[in-house]
């Protein structure tokens, strides 16, 4: 698949954003953190979530009638999504209000926001794992992965951002980060491992109907591209795609796990972008069954 | 439960490309908006088609068939693109069994054509909106036309008849037949979508012919000696 960068902001974006609102209603829970922290982080959650939600709109061919996707909530996980942001970006906004104008109910708030939060993981996660024809993707490791990969990167916000508020969470938080990037590093190389071992589904041979072993494609219909060869290709060199891999898991794993404990605000920026790769990976490693067709030009 | 659906005949099929065209055409001069081309006529050309021929060539060489290969939408009975689409716009039809986008709801997300296997979604990049065949349902329908042409385009036009149209539900149609007679297969059978189009296979056409059919006594022609000049002469044939 060619890796589209809205989408790989959006998922990113939210994902950490989820996690740290999270992180912040158990610190409610759990102590008793300075209301700079509750409020300044659930102002963070909302600032990611509006910015995964404004470049999603760049996905789209009609962001106009993007209101429209709220209707197939029955059948659609991406309709159920576009329900789920809004709504835990509304939890979040009234927990933040409840802090910043002493309203109470922020238990009961901060208890719909976790709910929603967690409710958003599975329907961003399930919007990839519901794709049957795309083997890399249909797995519950996809969802495993998005929860966990939000959560660390939310609670290393979080250990970041508390050392501007609340410099004594500092040292839990680090530490919970650093479980959270281990586990995810954990189900991420379960997935990589996975997927490198992945025969694929379809076939030449299945897809022209045709049993023979040897099949080649002459042409494909266009001497130039097509929506095809453009939307299913990330047109990258296997160098690229070797090197990547690498890149992304020494940034968004293995410096994180270095370098929480010392220097979060750091930790999180690296965390970060080894994300936007990790996600760029995740799109580029499917393959399409479709591609079958999309072998040779002419 | 009406079910329309192409067949189309591999062992027909020459690859002219004529319901390319004729399916270009058509769709492209209808109301729902034209079939967009980016640079036609320069280097990079793009465009919008809801069919498409490919050309496959099977075995090793001088062993090789050549295997045209049209490709459009195969209108499933369990389609995956449309559980998929979050507005309703991709959807399948009751009464017919035709699946369609309705260009007016369709946010242009792309979602339902990474749910289809076979790639015969295409988004136009000037209406941003996903496009696919229609089996001309603004065709097949229409009184105004004679009842010969009320028919897909690319069925009309192909020259060489490679493409059967009707109700893949009704047994006695002329389709059901084909495909029940003479081996039709769907696509992809193990993503279980069930594709409507079907596939006839490629056939062997052999008879076999004795040497005492040609040589026969019989032979009204008497073009034997002409065509097998290394025969044994005989005395038969000297006249």
């Amino acid at each position: 698949m060619r890796p589209a960068f809205s989408v790989v902001f959006l998922t990113t974006l939210i994902g950490a954003g989820q996690g740290l609102f999270i992180v912040l209603f158990l610190c409610e829970l759990l102590s008793q953190p300075s209301s700079a922290f509750l409020i300044g982080g659930s102002l963070i959650v909302l600032v990611l979530c509006g910015l995964g939600l404004l470049a999603s709109f760049f996905h789209l061919g009609h962001p106009e009638r993007a209101w429209r996707a709220a209707s197939m909530w029955r059948t659609s996980w991406l309709s159920r999504e576009v329900i789920a942001l809004p709504a835990f970006m509304g939890a979040v906004f009234l927990y933040g209000v409840a802090h910043w104008q002493h309203l109470g109910y922020t238990v009961a708030l901060g208890l719909l926001g976790v709910v929603t939060s967690m409710t958003l993981f599975i329907c961003t996660g399930m919007i990839y794992a519901a794709v049957k024809v795309l083997k890399e993707w249909a797995h519950p490791l996809t969802l495993v992965n998005f929860v966990l990969l939000g959560c660390a990167s939310g609670t290393t916000l979080a250990a970041a951002f508390a050392t501007f508020t609340a410099p004594e969470l500092v040292p839990v938080l680090a530490q919970a980060a650093l479980v959270l990037t281990a586990l995810a590093l954990s189900t991420r190389s379960a997935s990589l491992l996975r997927n490198a071992r992945l025969s694929p589904f379809s076939t030449l041979q299945s897809a022209i109907g045709v049993r023979h072993p040897r099949i080649v494609q002459k042409t494909q219909g266009a001497m130039g591209g097509s929506y095809n060869t453009h939307e299913y290709f990330h047109g990258k060199s296997a160098a690229f795609i070797k090197t990547i891999v690498p890149v992304f898991m020494v940034l968004v794993f293995f410096v994180p796990l270095a370098l929480v404990l010392y220097l979060p605000v750091l930790a999180f920026l690296l965390q970060y972008a080894g994300l936007l790769a990790e996600r760029w990976y995740f799109f580029a490693e499917a393959q399409h069954p479709q591609n079958l067709y999309y072998q040779t030009v002419s | 439960m009406t079910q329309l659906a192409l067949v189309i005949d591999l062992n027909v099929c020459v690859g002219c490309h004529a319901c390319v065209t004729s399916c270009k055409q058509w769709n492209t001069s209808g109301p729902a908006g034209g079939l967009t081309d980016f640079n036609p006529y320069n280097a990079d050309p793009n465009g919008t088609f809801f069919n498409r021929v490919q050309t496959f060539e099977v075995g090793t060489y001088p062993n090789t068939e050549t295997v045209h290969f049209p490709k459009s939408c195969l209108h499933c009975e369990d389609p995956p693109c449309v559980p998929v689409c979050p507005t309703g716009a991709s959807y399948k039809r009751k009464e017919d069994g035709i699946v369609l986008v309705d260009y007016d709801k369709c946010i242009g997300c792309k979602y339902c054509s990474w749910a289809c296997p076979y790639g015969v979604r295409e988004f136009d990049e000037q209406r941003k909106v996903m496009t696919k065949c229609t089996l001309c349902v603004d065709r097949i329908y229409d009184q105004k036309l004679p009842e010969k042409e009320r028919k897909p385009s690319c069925v009309i036009h192909c020259p060489a008849g490679a493409r059967l149209f009707g109700d893949v539900h009704d047994p006695e149609s002329e389709v059901s037949v084909a495909i029940r007679e003479r081996a039709g297969y769907g696509l992809m059978p193990e993503h279980s979508t069930k594709p409507s189009n079907h596939y006839l296979p490629r056939r062997k056409t052999r008879i076999t012919i004795h040497e005492d059919d040609l040589y026969r006594e019989d032979n009204p022609l008497k073009i034997d000696q002409a065509a097998m000049g290394d025969y044994p002469p005989s005395d038969e044939y000297a006249t």
